[in-house]
């Protein structure tokens, strides 16, 4: 039972490695945009957004 | 694709929640004196050390090296003050928080899960540390006008400090050995040894005052911030799993044998 419930397991986690894996590089692509996009026009409408979460600008 | 779909759904209201209420947050703390700062900033032009007004051309030939390192380029949009920009500064928090959402579900469910909004908490607090907290320590937060090491390498410490913390928590909390606590310690305490890049020198016509004051309401708004977007996405989890393999029940009854 113990063994059936671990293999079990092992299975939802390979099942869950596309999904999490998605969404974290989606969050991270938005993260990226927001706070460490070199672009001059998201930097100026990032601006006080960068400053207050202590990103690093200018 | 259900757990895509769920993860997504938790991430946007929780980001969107939690990301508004910053907004409101800086709006009475960080923000006024960031407008205040740059002030500071125009006035003092070339000795502030980078030049970040929208509106002031350098004189050609004499700063203008100076200031086009930082490339700013004068001609860049910028939001208007007052409403628009607050609309922007709004727009990129709730932004940056479904981000931060995203991000910290994902990494919880490969863990096991938040396990209801008390565990959404503790991710939340671990978010703040890892992003505000531990790249705050060698990268302080800046105000405008205030000298700063060139960009690159700045993020890449920053970057690299909040994975290396990420990491050592992780470790600390979700493994039993002492090996792996002795590497937890060195992940957190790593970026620090090796240190942040700094500005070649700290002179800055800021007073130390509003600084002081600016970094208290940065760390202050961040933590609020992280816990209650922990604290939301980990009670929306828990609500909504429909179309998922494991549904709630079942984790339940297993962990009740």
């Amino acid at each position: 039972m113990v063994t059936n419930s671990a293999a079990g397991a092992v299975s939802v986690s390979t099942s869950k490695i596309i999904p999490l894996g998605m969404s974290a590089l989606l969050g991270l692509f938005m993260v990226g945009f927001v706070g460490f996009s070199h672009l001059e026009v998201v930097h100026n409408a990032a601006h006080d957004t960068r400053h207050s979460l202590a990103f690093p600008c200018h | 694709m259900s757990l895509f779909r769920n993860i997504v759904f938790t991430a946007v209201v929780a980001g969107l929640l939690s990301g508004l209420l910053m907004t409101v947050m800086q709006s009475f703390s960080t923000v006024p004196l960031i407008l205040q700062a740059e002030t500071y900033e125009n006035a003092g032009g070339e000795e502030a050390g980078h030049s970040h007004s929208h509106d002031a051309a350098p004189a050609a030939g004499t700063a203008a090296p100076v200031v086009a390192d930082h490339h700013h380029d004068e001609e860049a949009w910028a939001p208007a003050d007052g409403f628009e920009r607050f609309i922007y500064t709004a727009s990129a928090d709730v932004l940056a928080a479904i981000g931060f959402a995203l991000v910290a579900i994902a990494i919880a469910e490969a863990l096991g899960g938040f396990g209801g909004w008390r565990g959404g908490l503790m991710f939340g607090i671990a978010g703040f540390l890892t992003v505000s907290l531990a790249p705050g320590l060698g990268l302080p937060p800046e105000l405008p006008g205030m000298p700063a090491a060139d960009l690159g390498p700045r993020q890449v410490w920053w970057i690299s400090t909040a994975i290396c913390t990420a990491a050592g928590l992780g470790l600390l909390v979700y493994t039993r050995s002492a090996l792996l606590a002795a590497l937890a310690i060195v992940l957190l305490v790593a970026p620090h040894l090796v240190g942040a890049p700094l500005p070649p020198t700290h002179e800055t016509a800021v007073p130390i005052e509003l600084y002081a004051r600016f970094v208290n309401a940065v760390y202050a708004t961040n933590l609020i911030f992280w816990a209650v977007l922990g604290a939301i996405a980990g009670l929306l989890r828990e609500k909504f799993r429909s179309g998922e393999q494991v549904s709630l029940t079942t984790e339940r009854e297993l962990a009740a044998r």
